[in-house]
């Protein structure tokens, strides 16, 4: 490459980078971070499970963000996800779907609907979702009865959040894996790929 | 001695630090700590930082390198998404000039596992080494900043490396930073 052709090269490349960083600046103008509420240190659990691996997972219907309803049945013969996240708005619940939200392929790969839920109501959770981005999975919202759904699992906060849980559903609805974790703390998704590997594969 | 009311309101004057305030980040000017690593799974990345791939860990001021840029993220952040394709870019940007040999560029990732790393770096095609930090062991001794963190160090070969850029957030200044860089190392 010549000289002229080097200088426009880089010139080119550098026109991509202030593009990018204009596109990055416009999409970060509804700040995530801006509406975080800081909650400080939980008490790491604060309930009690009321189901175990090998059970069937409790049916519900849920409302989701996108408008429709949920009904955990209607996935039989694929495998689900639950993801309990304790409220909106709050620090770790913050990050720990837009890393879901990279890893679509993992739930693919292992035939899995992930389901995203909270006890928020739906306006809330449509402006937090909205400002993660947007989410290849279903949010939905447990707020009326409150935490009805989470209670079911057991997983009801004596606060009224839920703790940040995981369940994984075999294709039967059977359960085949629980983290009540840590709600300070956010689950490695290495260890769920792990169980979702656990997963029956017929 | 001070009455408890006058102490009351003197002790309201004192400025308070939110949690996630930067303030506490390495500076321009700052020593930056010396951090071992462990040793990059690829030996092409072992190739490109210039280190013994036998070793099981390495000493950051170990890479061969004058000026390297650091990049705090975490897989779970949105912007550090946002922010991977243009950290990239930079990456070939350097690779395709003439300071590909001088100015390496690394990744830590703050509270990511190995595994949080791998799915960062194939959902990006990230070709530029990226190092777990799973237990924030790191990001504490780096200040604890937000991410996308970048820190740009001038690297002594002798084990010695000091901050010459310190940013929280995208590289907005693009000529900027590449003008700074070049000025570290002594080119127009």
């Amino acid at each position: 490459m010549n000289g002229f052709g080097r200088i426009r090269s880089i010139a080119a490349v550098i026109c991509n980078l202030i593009i990018c960083l204009v596109v990055i600046s416009s999409a970060q103008g509804q700040d995530l971070r801006d509406g975080i509420y800081e909650v400080g240190k939980l008490k790491p659990m604060d309930s009690r499970l009321k189901v175990k691996v090998g059970d069937v997972a409790p049916d519900f219907t849920l409302p989701a963000v996108a408008g429709d309803k949920i009904y955990l049945s209607r996935f039989r013969g694929r495998n689900v996800v639950l993801s309990f996240v304790p409220a909106a708005w709050t620090p770790v619940c913050s990050d720990q779907w837009p890393g879901y939200n990279i890893a679509k392929d993992l739930f693919d790969k292992h035939q899995a609907v992930l389901l995203g839920i909270t006890v928020d109501n739906i306006p809330t959770l449509y402006a937090w979702t909205k400002a993660m981005g947007r989410l290849w999975f279903p949010v939905l919202s447990d707020f009326w009865p409150h935490g009805a759904v989470a209670d079911k699992y057991g997983v009801l906060r004596l606060d009224g959040m839920t703790e940040r849980a995981l369940f994984v559903i075999d294709k039967k609805g059977v359960i085949r894996y629980i983290d009540v974790h840590d709600i300070n703390v956010r689950p490695d998704l290495g260890v769920l790929a792990e169980e979702m590997d656990k997963l029956p594969h017929d | 001695m001070l009455k408890p009311t006058i102490l009351f309101i003197l002790l309201l004057m004192i400025p308070t630090v939110p949690a996630w305030s930067d303030v506490t980040a390495l500076a321009k000017g700052a020593a930056f700590p010396e951090l071992t690593l462990p040793q990059p799974k690829s030996e092409t990345a072992a190739a490109y930082l210039g280190i013994d791939h036998a070793a099981k860990t390495f000493p950051l001021a170990g890479i061969k390198a004058k000026v390297l840029i650091i990049e705090a993220f975490s897989m779970y952040c949105p912007y550090c998404q946002k922010e991977a394709p243009l950290v990239n870019k930079l990456y070939e940007l350097f690779q395709g000039l003439d300071l590909a040999e001088k100015v390496k560029i690394i990744g830590l990732g703050v509270g990511n596992s190995d595994y949080e790393i791998q799915v960062f770096r194939e959902k990006y095609a990230i070709a530029f080494p990226l190092f777990p930090d799973k237990s924030f062991a790191i990001h504490k001794l780096l200040g604890e900043v937000r991410t996308p963190y970048f820190w740009v160090l001038r690297l002594d070969g002798q084990g010695g490396s000091r901050v010459v850029y310190s940013k929280l957030g995208g590289i907005t200044d693009v000529a900027g930073f590449l003008k700074l860089i070049r000025q570290e190392l002594g080119l127009k």
